[in-house]
C-alpha cells in the first residue's frame, strides 16, 4: 500500500467532517474501553502478568537470534520450511514462488497485519493469483478497495447500513429483496459466500501473533474461526510473521496471550486460539500436506537495542489506539499506512521513513493514556518525542516553526531579557483583550482563534507584581 | 538566592510560576503563594525562571530542552521543595529532567535529587503538608478535569478532591470522561487544530452535561483551551484554576471572562 501519511492533516480534516465515520467510531466508550476495563478489573493479577509479559519479551529480544534459529530447527523437524526475508520484496518473491510452484489460482487468507504491510494482495492479485480475505472485517474492505483502520478491527470505520449496501453491490448473483437488516443476517451471508472459498483455495495464509520457539509452533487468535479453515482445507499453509513474535515456550505464550484478549477485546481468552506445528503428519485426519513459514524482518533487526527497540514488545492488542482522543476523532485511515493510533506513530517512520510518517508521532497531545494502558508498558509518547528529535536534527521540522522556537528558546534562556519583553508585551496585550477578557482572533495565534476564544492576560505579569509588591515596605 | 531551612524548621518552598501564569493569570501564581503559607513554608520566587522547556522538548530540540533544565535547576535547586501549579510542569522538572540530563553522571546526579523536591500544588499540600484546613468558601457546584500529566505522570487525582471538599459550600460533582485529555496537548493545539478541536468539543459536552457552574483543573494550559472553547460556544461556565477556589480567590473575572 502507497503511504498517505504526508497527507495526515487533510485526511484527519476529512474524517471530522465524515459523518458515518464519526458514527461508526462513536462505539469506542462502550466498546473496547469498557471491556478491556472490566476484564482486567475482573483478574486481579493481571498487572502483574503484564509486568511478566514484559520480562518475556525483553529476555527474548535480548537472544532473538538464538530463539529465532531454534524456532525454524523446530519447524524444520516438523517438516515445514522456513524462509527468511529482510525486507518486503523478498516476503512477497518467497510467498509467490510458493504460490506458484502449488500451482495456486486463489488463496484464503486469515487477517495478518504484516500481510498488510508487505502489501501480499496487490502482489498476488498483479501475478493472476486470487487473493480472499476471509476475517469479516478483512472482507469487507477487500470488496471496498480500502486498507484496515484498526489493527485488530479492520473494518471499524463503517457502519452497519455501508455493509448492506456493499454487500448488496458485490453480491449481485443474490436476490436483490433479501432481507440483510441485522448483523446476523450480514454475517450468514458472508459465511455462505467465504465457505465455497475456503473449499476452493489451493494455499491458506495466515499470520501469527505468536512464534514458539521449543515446540516450532505458531498461534494465531481469531473471533471467527475462519484461521483455522483457512489453514487446514488447502493443501498448502504458509505463516508470514515478523521476527519479533517469538517467545522462548509454550508457558510463555500462554503468559502473554491472557493480557493479549483482555487488553483488546476484553476478552479472557479469544474464541479461537489456535497452535499450529508443521504439515499435516501421518494419521492426522487434516490439515496441509506443505507448510512454509515467512520471517521478516523489514528493518525491525535495526530497532533492536536502539531507541525504539522498546517497540518490539507491542503484541498487536490495539490497545493503545482504543484509548487514544485523536485516534478516536479521526480514525485510523487518516494515518496513511497499516498501523495507525499511538503504536502506528512509532513503528510507521521505522518502517517507511521519518520523511513520509513524520507527522504520526507530531500528531498526538502526549496524554499518556496509550502507554497507561500498553500491557507491554511500552513507552509510547517518549518514543514518538524520540521521532520528533530526530526530525528536528535531521532538519525536518517545518522552518517557520523552527525559527519561532529558536527565537522563544533564545529569550527564555535569558531572564532578565524574557521577563522585559513580556513585561512589556503582555500589559499591552491585557489592554487590547480587556473589555471582553479573550480574543476571537488574534494575529499569530489562528491556528488557535480559529476554533476557540484565547483568554486575555490578567494585565501585568506575576514576575512583575511579585517584584513590585516585594518593594513595598 | 535561597535560604537555608529557617531556625524554626519552616520549609522554604521556591515557586515555580509556570510560564503561562507569569502571563497570562498571576493569580494563580498569588493563589499558590497564599495557600502555601497557609501550609506554613516560606515561599520565595527566584527571578531566573522562565519556563520549564516543553516546548522545547516535545518539539524535539533536546539542546535547549537541556539548556533549560539545568537553568531550572540552578535557579532552584537549593530551596527545601519546588513546587508548582500546574501537573504538566512540575512533571517535566520530576520526570524528565532527569532523562534529558541522564547521560552525563555529574547533571544526572543533580538532575535526580532535585527532582526529589518538585511537587505539583494540591499534592504538595496534601501528601507533604498534610493539609486538612482550608479557609476558602465557594457556593455552588464545581467539576474537575484531571489534567493528563499531572493524572498519569505524578498519579494526581485524590488530591485536589480532597482539598476541594473543605471548601465550605463547593458542592463537587463529577463529569464523564474527566480523566481523558481535552485536546490542549501544548503545540499540538496549535499544529492540529482541526483534531484539537474534535477532542475539546467532547470535552465542552461533559462539562455542561455535569451541570456544574465551574469548571476547574490544575493546569492552566488546559483550562485557557477548555475556557476558550467555552467562551466560543457561548456557554456561561466559569472555568478558574483549583488554586483560585482554595485559596478563597474568586472575585476576579475567571478565565476569559469579561471584567466587570
Amino acid at each position: 500500500m502507497k503511504p498517505a501519511s504526508r497527507a495526515f492533516k487533510t485526511n484527519a480534516s476529512q474524517a471530522l467532517t465524515n459523518e458515518p465515520l464519526q458514527r461508526a467510531l462513536g462505539g469506542f466508550k462502550t466498546g473496547f474501553v469498557a471491556r478491556r476495563a472490566s476484564a482486567r478489573a475482573n483478574l486481579p493479577e493481571f498487572d502483574r502478568l503484564c509486568d511478566e509479559a514484559r520480562a518475556i519479551k525483553e529476555h527474548t529480544l535480548a537472544h532473538l537470534d538464538l530463539y529465532l534459529e531454534e524456532y525454524e530447527s523446530k519447524v524444520t523437524a516438523a517438516g515445514g520450511h522456513v524462509h527468511w526475508a529482510a525486507n518486503a520484496g523478498d516476503a512477497r518473491a518467497a510467498i509467490l514462488k510458493i504460490c506458484r510452484d502449488a500451482g495456486a489460482a486463489t488463496v484464503t487468507k486469515g487477517k495478518t497485519m504484516v500481510g498488510e504491510e508487505i502489501a501480499i494482495n496487490e502482489h498476488l492479485d498483479a501475478a493472476g493469483i486470487e487473493p480472499v480475505e476471509t476475517d469479516l472485517g478483512e472482507y469487507l474492505i477487500q470488496i471496498r478497495k480500502e486498507p484496515p483502520s484498526h489493527i485488530i478491527a479492520p473494518a471499524i470505520h463503517l457502519t452497519m447500513d455501508q455493509v448492506e449496501a456493499d454487500f448488496r453491490a458485490t453480491h449481485k448473483h443474490l436476490p436483490q429483496d433479501r432481507v440483510l437488516d441485522e448483523p446476523g443476517l450480514l454475517v450468514a451471508e458472508a459465511r455462505a459466500i467465504l465457505r465455497e472459498k475456503f473449499l476452493a483455495a489451493d494455499v491458506g495464509i495466515t499470520g501469527a501473533n505468536l512464534l514458539i520457539a521449543e515446540t516450532g509452533s505458531s498461534v494465531i487468535v481469531t473471533n471467527e474461526g475462519n484461521g483455522d479453515l483457512t489453514q487446514c482445507l488447502p493443501r498448502v499453509h504458509i505463516v508470514i510473521a515478523s521476527i519479533e513474535k517469538a517467545v522462548p515456550t509454550l508457558e510463555d505464550a500462554n503468559t502473554i496471550l491472557r493480557v493479549l484478549a483482555r487488553s483488546a477485546t476484553g476478552q479472557e481468552c479469544s474464541t479461537y486460539t489456535t497452535y499450529t506445528t508443521g504439515p499435516k503428519r501421518p494419521g492426522d485426519p487434516d490439515g496441509p500436506e506443505e507448510f512454509h513459514v515467512v520471517l521478516l524482518d523489514n528493518g525491525r533487526s535495526e530497532m533492536l537495542g536502539g531507541e525504539f527497540h522498546d517497540m518490539l514488545r507491542c503484541i498487536r492488542c490495539g490497545a493503545c489506539m482504543n484509548h487514544c482522543p485523536v485516534y478516536e476523532a479521526v480514525g485510523g485511515h487518516a494515518y496513511g499506512w497499516v498501523y495507525p493510533g499511538p503504536m502506528g506513530a512509532v513503528l510507521t517512520p521505522s518502517l517507511i521513513g521519518i520523511e513520509e510518517a513524520g507527522h504520526l508521532p507530531n500528531a498526538s497531545t502526549f496524554c499518556g493514556r496509550c502507554e497507561a494502558v500498553c500491557p507491554m508498558r511500552i513507552p509510547l509518547p517518549k518514543m514518538m518525542r524520540h521521532w520528533r528529535e530526530r526530525e528536528y536534527d535531521q532538519g525536518n521540522t517545518p522552518a517557520g516553526y523552527k525559527f519561532g522556537l529558536k527565537l522563544w528558546a533564545f529569550a527564555a534562556r535569558r531572564p532578565a531579557l524574557y521577563h522585559a519583553l513580556a513585561g512589556l508585551a503582555v500589559p499591552l496585550l491585557a489592554r487590547f483583550g480587556k473589555r471582553r477578557g479573550r480574543f476571537a482572533y488574534l494575529p499569530l495565534a489562528a491556528g488557535w482563534t480559529r476554533h476557540r476564544d484565547l483568554p486575555a492576560p490578567q494585565g501585568k505579569t506575576f514576575q512583575q507584581l511579585w517584584r513590585a509588591r516585594e518593594k513595598t515596605p | 538566592m535561597a535560604k537555608k531551612k529557617t531556625p524554626d524548621s519552616t520549609p522554604v518552598v521556591g515557586l515555580f510560576v509556570t510560564c503561562l501564569v507569569d502571563l497570562i493569570r498571576p493569580s494563580i501564581g498569588f493563589a499558590a503563594v497564599k495557600l502555601l503559607q497557609q501550609a506554613g513554608c516560606t515561599v520565595e520566587v527566584p527571578g531566573a525562571q522562565t519556563c520549564c522547556g516543553q516546548p522545547a522538548y516535545n518539539s524535539g530540540d533536546k539542546a535547549n530542552a537541556r539548556a533549560l533544565a539545568l537553568d531550572v535547576i540552578s535557579a532552584f535547586e537549593a530551596y527545601d521543595y519546588v513546587v508548582a501549579p500546574s501537573g504538566s510542569c512540575a512533571g517535566m522538572l520530576k520526570h524528565h529532567f532527569p532523562e534529558l540530563l541522564g547521560d552525563d553522571s555529574e547533571t544526572a546526579a543533580r538532575a535526580k535529587s532535585f527532582a526529589g523536591k518538585v511537587y505539583e500544588l494540591t499534592a504538595f499540600l496534601t501528601d507533604v503538608r498534610a493539609m486538612t484546613r482550608i479557609e476558602a468558601r465557594y457556593d455552588g457546584a464545581v467539576t474537575y478535569h484531571d489534567s493528563c500529566a499531572g493524572l498519569r505522570e505524578l498519579g494526581i487525582k485524590a488530591q485536589p478532591r480532597a482539598l476541594l471538599k473543605r471548601v465550605a459550600g463547593l458542592k463537587l460533582v463529577e463529569m464523564e470522561d474527566a480523566e481523558i485529555c481535552c485536546g490542549f496537548g501544548g503545540t499540538f493545539c496549535i499544529k492540529y487544530p482541526d483534531i484539537s478541536n474534535a477532542i475539546v468539543e467532547k470535552k465542552t459536552a461533559n462539562i455542561t452535561a455535569s451541570e456544574a457552574k465551574c469548571l476547574l483543573a490544575g493546569d492552566l494550559g488546559c483550562l485557557m483551551n477548555m475556557a476558550g472553547k467555552l467562551t466560543r460556544e457561548g456557554k456561561k461556565i466559569e472555568v478558574r484554576h483549583v488554586a483560585e477556589v482554595l485559596a478563597g480567590m474568586t472575585d476576579g473575572p475567571a478565565i476569559g471572562e469579561r471584567q466587570s
